[in-house]
C-alpha cells in the first residue's frame, strides 16, 4: 500500500499523473513536464516534497552526533542556518545527502524519500554504539512540506507568511506562527531558481496549500503545480546531484564534485578513505556533458573517447531552457577537462558529444 | 479516450491506416500522453524496409525512451519531416499532422492481423 502525502487530494483535483516513487504515490506531472518547467523558470511553481524524509534531533549530544554522521562541521553553523551536507559510510561512499539547519534548541534533517528507513536504522545503531545522548523524531508523516520557487514566488508568497521572506538570506530558516499554526520557511530549493520550502503540521495542509498558491486554475497564474517531472528537468538543468544517479554508496563525494560540502579537517564516518582521495585525486569526475543530437542519454549510457569506454552518464535529459540533450556523467578524469570532444553510445548509435561546465543553468541574479 | 474507428493497431500503441497499397503509420493518443512531452522522434529513410513486428524506429520524452514497431511489411515510400524540428507534434495532433511514415506493403492482408480500435482500447486498458 502506497503512502499518501496531506496533499494527496490535491493533486487528484488537479489532474495529476501519480507514481509509486520511494513508495509514496506522487505526482509525476499535472499539465506537461515542459510547461510546468517553463512555468517554474518564467513564474512559480509548488511542488510537494512530502515524501522526503523529515528528522529533528535535540539533547545534549544532539550537535556531536550530527558532526560525526555529517562530512561538515555543523559546530560550527549558527541557528537559523541550514546547510547540504552528506552522510558517509565507512567506506567514504554516499548513504544520503541531506539539508542540516539549526535551530535555537534543537536540528531539523532532511532528506531523501528513498533513505529514510536506512538513516533511521543507522543513525539508531550510532546513537547506541556512540552512547551519545540524544533525541531523535521522524516527523515526516506529523508535517507537510512544499517547495515554491520560481522568480515571482518571493513577492507572491512575502504578505502571506508570518516570516519577514525578503530578509532571509539563501540557506537561512526561520519558524513562524500563523493562526496557531507552526511555519518552517527555508530560502532554499532543487530547481536554480530563488525559492523557499515551507515545514507545516500535516492537518493544516489543504489551507496552507490555498493560502500560499491561490487561485493555481487560471491561465496566468503566479504559482501553478509542478510535479516529480518537472523537478528533475529543473535540478538536471541547475546541475544538482540527485541520489541513486550521481550519488550511492559507491561514489564518493569528492569525486561527484563536492568537496565543498566536506570538512576533511574533522572527524567523521568515512573520513579516512576520503583523505586517501583527496590526497590521489579523483580517479573519476562528475561532469556536464551536451550532446550533438535531440537523442537523450539516460542514466548507464556509456560514455566513450577514441573508441574505448571511459565513463558513463548518471542522469540525461532534453533541456527545455537550452532546447537541447544535456547530461551527467562520471568520467576518467584525464578525459574530465571542459570542452573534451566525446560520444555516447546510445544503443548502438554513436552520437557526438562534449564535456561542458556545470551548471547548464544559473538564474541571473 | 476514444481511437480512429477505421485505423488497426498494435499493442505497442501505433496506428496503421491503409490507403491503397500503402500504409500510413503513428502512435495513439493514449501512447502520446504516456510518454507526456515527447523531444526526439528517430525514424528510418526512405527506402528502407520494414517488417511487421519489427522495431522501425524510436521515441524519446524527457520522461522516457520507447521503440516504435511496425505492423505490416513492405519499403519505407515517405517519412514525416516535420517531427525532426518539432517532435512535440506527437503530443499535439498524434493522428493527423505527426503521422511518422508511409509504408508501400507488400501484402495487404496482413492488416487483418492488428488490432481493431475496440480490440486496442481493450487491451491497453483505455
Amino acid at each position: 500500500m502506497l503512502k499518501r502525502t496531506p496533499f494527496y487530494d490535491f493533486h487528484v483535483a488537479m489532474g495529476a499523473k501519480l507514481v509509486d516513487f520511494a513508495g509514496w504515490e506522487m505526482p509525476i506531472v499535472y499539465r506537461g513536464i515542459i510547461e510546468e518547467h517553463e512555468q517554474t523558470r518564467r513564474s512559480g511553481s509548488i511542488f510537494d516534497v512530502s515524501h522526503m524524509g523529515r528528522f529533528q534531533f535535540s539533547g545534549k549530544d544532539a550537535t556531536a552526533f550530527l558532526n560525526h554522521v555529517l562530512t561538515r562541521n555543523v559546530a560550527e553553523q549558527k541557528i537559523g542556518q541550514s546547510r547540504y551536507s552528506l552522510v558517509c559510510n565507512a567506506s567514504g561512499g554516499v548513504m544520503d545527502d541531506v539539508i542540516v539547519s539549526r535551530d535555537v534548541k534543537h536540528w531539523f534533517m532532511v532528506c531523501n524519500a528513498g533513505n529514510r528507513d536506512k538513516l533511521v536504522k543507522y543513525f539508531g545503531d550510532v546513537r547506541r554504539q556512540s552512547g551519545l545522548d540524544l533525541d531523535m523524531a521522524d516527523q515526516t508523516e506529523s508535517t507537510a512540506m512544499v517547495a515554491i520557487q520560481g522568480p515571482k514566488v518571493i513577492d507572491r508568497v512575502a504578505n502571506i507568511l508570518p516570516v519577514d521572506v525578503r530578509a532571509l538570506k539563501r540557506y537561512q530558516f526561520e519558524a513562524g506562527s500563523l493562526m496557531l499554526t507552526k511555519f518552517s520557511v527555508f530560502r532554499s530549493g532543487y530547481t536554480g531558481e530563488d525559492g523557499v520550502e515551507i515545514v507545516i503540521p500535516a492537518k493544516v495542509a489543504g489551507m496552507a496549500m490555498k493560502m500560499l498558491a491561490g487561485q493555481m486554475e487560471k491561465p496566468d497564474a503566479t504559482i501553478k503545480p509542478a510535479g516529480l517531472g518537472a523537478r528533475d528537468t529543473l535540478r538536471l538543468e541547475a546541475g544538482m546531484a540527485l541520489y541513486g544517479h550521481e550519488l550511492t554508496e559507491q561514489i564518493d563525494p569528492l569525486s561527484a564534485g563536492l568537496a565543498w560540502a566536506v570538512d576533511l579537517n574533522k572527524e567523521f564516518a568515512g573520513v579516512g578513505p576520503l583523505r586517501k582521495v583527496a590526497q590521489e585525486g579523483p580517479r573519476r569526475k562528475l561532469v556536464g556533458v551536451e550532446l550533438e543530437g535531440r537523442r537523450i542519454a539516460r542514466q548507464g549510457t556509456p560514455v566513450i573517447k577514441d573508441g574505448r569506454p571511459v565513463g558513463e552518464v548518471t542522469s540525461g535529459t532534453f533541456s527545455p531552457t537550452a532546447q537541447r540533450s544535456i547530461a551527467m556523467a562520471f568520467i576518467d578524469a584525464e578525459h574530465a577537462a571542459e570542452g573534451t570532444e566525446l560520444s555516447v553510445d546510445l544503443k548502438g548509435t554513436i552520437d557526438a558529444a562534449r564535456v561542458v561546465k556545470l551548471p547548464f543553468y544559473k538564474r541571473a541574479s | 479516450m476514444s481511437v480512429p474507428s477505421n485505423y488497426r493497431y498494435l499493442e505497442t500503441h501505433e496506428w496503421h491506416d491503409l490507403q491503397g497499397d500503402t500504409v500510413t503509420i503513428g502512435i495513439t493518443q493514449q501512447a502520446a500522453d504516456e510518454l507526456t512531452d515527447i523531444t526526439f522522434v528517430g525514424l528510418p529513410k526512405v527506402g528502407a524496409k520494414v517488417e511487421a513486428g519489427q522495431r522501425f524506429g524510436e521515441i524519446e520524452s524527457v520522461k522516457a525512451s520507447s521503440d516504435l514497431y511496425s505492423g505490416v511489411s513492405g519499403s519505407v515510400v515517405a517519412v514525416n519531416a516535420d517531427l525532426a524540428n518539432n517532435p512535440g507534434l506527437v503530443n499535439k495532433d498524434p493522428y493527423k499532422g505527426a503521422w511518422m511514415m508511409k509504408v508501400k506493403v507488400t501484402n495487404p492482408a496482413e492488416l487483418n492481423k492488428l488490432l481493431t480500435a475496440e480490440q486496442y482500447l481493450k487491451k491497453t486498458g483505455h
